[in-house]
């Protein structure tokens, strides 16, 4: 009785030690050397997998990290600190990003924009698009219906009023949004960059007037107020130039007549007011 | 009713699936002779109106023009010209409302009255000439799928040579509600239809011609078998089931052939062509006119006297309207085509078109507005899909942005013919969910094709 307790004791231990000696050698052999750098970058990294630095993930961002191809600054999401950290790790010098937000350049919320038909289908901006184009009646508005908001990670799209707009204090700058949108009216601009110019229409002032109270008519009085190089006249509109953006001043100096050129905080508060029925003077 | 029987040696063949309304509204329209429009003061004929490249444009404003005279080129091999509907002075090009909702361009034409012919091409012995022959005077004259998707019928009848073709089907199965255009012309105008169909298949190069025909319209079937064997044509009755008509469930019906996944028809052998498409094809070889004309229903419970009628391309809805005695309460929907494949329309004055088989305003009664709800598993979809997919599994896909999986459950095959939304009676968007997966598919394999 108890050398069969012995027996299998020891006939276990040795297997045991067999096979661990096996696991060991096999690991010795084909093993795969891993940078433990790379688990200390995935530590810093946010982990939200939010794809906005253009890799598969964190981890894989990380990966790229490690070997080079990538730089800490792609991150969109951490912070000045984290990617210093992570430089550390790294051992190289850190480049100064800019950070970047998103804005979506339309400010065509139902009051401002006429609608051109009723759309009774999925409550979707691609699918929308797919019925005549979409309901609204400029053919380069804001759809309103939260594709992008429902794509955002880090959810800092709002629809107000029917108009989708970025929080600028949650936006990280990812980039998820702007491949959402169908009409291509979301911009990634440097977060330092206050004012907009709130259209994306090329059409003519005459023919965005019938349709939009708030279009961009091109009369230039905002370029005329800046400084050399501040916008760009891009057809019939007038956009930011975002390497060379205007101060906030630039608002009242300029007195856009049609109220589309804006700082994000102004549009902002514009779109909460009408939401609750306050007319704006 | 003094409906007449169905014949006893009519074949009468089907595919599985599908669904049919039980008020198919054709009652409204069907026994209305088609009646020729008066000349209007002006066309607005849209330049884009078959599928492939849009066509040149070669008048420009205050050209004089004749009746039947080139207003645009085709530009390319998928491509038709365009001919001026009446004679008169060109204003120039205008944007008016497209059938898609957006704007589209026009070329408007201001009648002066005389309705004078340009010199048309001569007369061709059918019988006698060669393929070639017939398809040029098919694509000068610009025919094209007149029953909806305007597919240039010369490039139809021109498959790749590797390609064996031995069937011409005569699409006559008009199995969309409402619609009576195509049912009036077989019925008023059989041999046109029949003669058309030789045309078709000789220009093919294909024996056997048939003309498949929903037996809701047995007045047309009797007519055409009269005529039938004159000019060696073959009638097939099909069980009145939506979609009877599209073209691969019209091609199982009649030869029990399927058309495998992303090929065309003629792969299986197998030409489809319009009853429309034919009847106008008849004219352009017997007489050279080109399409400029086409027979449309204009119907629905608002309009006063629902009826078909000859209208000529580039008449405004709102005109055509007109010619009904306008409408007797305010309606819920403007469709062009029909109710199941129909597009809505935003304004009247979008213009008629080649492919414009109706013109259907819709009671605000029978346009409620649905709140979809989840579904219920009830199968309802399944069944009905003509093309044996699952909607309902399609549906959820779309929602949760799937479209790797989406592709395994096929959905590029979807034919969008709504079957699988008309009979949900958990009212899902079913077929808009499947268009927005493929709409997001093609722009996904074009991106990466780009890289």
């Amino acid at each position: 009785m108890t050398s069969t307790i012995i027996l299998s004791v020891l006939a276990l231990s040795i297997l045991g030690i067999i096979l661990g000696l096996a696991i060991g050698l096999i690991s010795k052999l084909f093993g795969v050397a891993t940078d433990p750098k790379v688990d200390l970058v995935l530590e810093l990294l946010p982990g939200a997998n939010c794809g906005g630095c253009g890799k598969a993930g964190c981890a894989d961002f990380a990966r790229a990290l490690v070997s080079g191809e990538a730089s800490p600054g792609q991150c969109p999401v951490s912070s000045q600190e984290v990617m210093a950290q992570i430089a550390q790790v790294l051992g190289m010098a850190l480049e100064a990003p800019d950070k970047k937000i998103a804005v979506v350049l339309c400010g065509g919320d139902i009051q401002q924009t006429k609608v051109k038909t009723l759309y009774n289908g999925v409550n979707d901006c691609i699918s929308a698009m797919l019925v005549a184009g979409g309901p609204k009646s400029c053919a380069y508005g804001c759809l309103g219906m939260a594709s992008c908001a429902r794509a955002c990670p880090f959810n800092a799209i709002e629809i107000i009023n029917g108009l989708a707009v970025v929080h600028n204090e949650l936006c990280v700058g990812c980039g998820v949004c702007v491949k959402t949108c169908p009409r291509n009216l979301i911009k990634l601009v440097p977060a330092e960059a206050k004012v907009h110019i709130y259209c994306s229409s090329p059409e003519k002032a005459a023919l965005k007037m019938k349709v939009c109270n708030v279009p961009c008519i091109a009369c230039r009085k905002c370029v005329k107020s800046g400084e050399e190089g501040q916008f760009t006249i891009n057809g019939f509109r007038v956009e930011v130039n975002y390497d060379n953006y205007p101060g906030e001043d630039i608002v009242s100096k300029a007195g856009c007549p049609k109220n589309c050129l804006l700082t994000a905080a102004q549009h902002l508060e514009i779109e909460r007011n009408e939401e609750a029925g306050e007319v704006v003077a | 009713m003094n409906e007449q029987a169905i014949n006893k040696d009519l074949k009468i063949v089907s595919f599985k699936g599908g669904v049919h309304p039980q008020k198919d509204g054709k009652i409204l329209s069907k026994k209305a002779s088609i009646q020729t429009a008066p000349l209007l003061e002006r066309y607005q004929v849209i330049v884009s109106q078959n599928i492939g490249a849009p066509p040149k444009v070669v008048v420009s404003a205050g050209d004089e023009v004749k009746k039947g005279q080139l207003l645009a080129e085709a530009a390319g091999f998928v491509s038709v010209p365009l001919h001026s509907p009446t004679s008169g002075k060109v204003e120039g090009l205008v944007d008016i409302p497209g059938p898609m909702g957006v704007m589209t361009q026009a070329i408007s034409i201001l009648a002066d009255g005389k309705d004078e012919w340009t010199e048309l091409p001569a007369s061709i012995d059918w019988r006698n000439s060669d393929a070639d022959t017939l398809k040029k005077r098919i694509m000068e004259c610009g025919i094209v799928g007149m029953g909806g998707a305007a597919f240039p019928s010369h490039v139809k009848l021109s498959p790749p040579p590797d390609k064996k073709v031995d069937y011409m089907i005569i699409n006559g199965a008009e199995c969309e509600p409402y619609l009576t255009a195509d049912h009036r012309v077989m019925l008023e105008e059989p041999e046109k239809v029949l003669e058309g169909a030789a045309i078709l298949g000789r220009a093919a190069g294909v024996k056997n011609v048939v003309v498949a025909v929903e037996i809701n319209k047995v007045d047309a079937i009797n007519a055409m078998m009269e005529k039938a064997a004159q000019f060696n044509v073959g009638i097939v009755g099909m069980k009145v089931q939506y979609p009877q008509g599209a073209e691969k469930q019209l091609i199982y019906a009649v030869t029990r052939r399927k058309v495998p996944t992303g090929a065309l028809p003629a792969d299986v052998g197998c030409i489809v062509q319009n009853a429309g498409t034919a009847a106008a094809v008849a004219e352009a070889v017997n007489a050279g006119i080109p399409l400029i004309e086409r027979v449309t229903t204009i119907t629905g419970e608002p309009v006063v006297n629902p009826g078909n009628w000859r209208l000529r391309l580039g008449t405004p809805i709102s005109e055509a309207l007109k010619l009904c005695g306008g409408v007797k309460c305010e309606p819920g929907k403007l469709i062009l085509g029909g109710p199941m494949m129909g597009f809505a329309q935003r304004s009247t004055g979008v213009s008629v078109m080649k492919n414009t088989s109706g013109i259907l305003l819709l009671d605000k009664s029978d346009v409620t507005q649905y709140e979809s709800s989840p579904c219920i598993r009830c199968g309802r979809c399944l069944e009905a899909c003509p093309m044996n997919l699952q909607p309902s599994a399609l549906s959820q896909l779309a929602e949760a942005g799937q479209y790797e999986n989406a592709l395994k459950y096929n959905v590029m095959d979807c034919i969008e013919c709504g079957a699988c939304a008309f009979a949900c009676p958990a009212h899902r968007p079913l077929v808009q969910h499947i268009r927005r997966l493929k709409a997001e598919i093609r722009n996904r394999t074009k991106k990466e094709i780009k890289k």
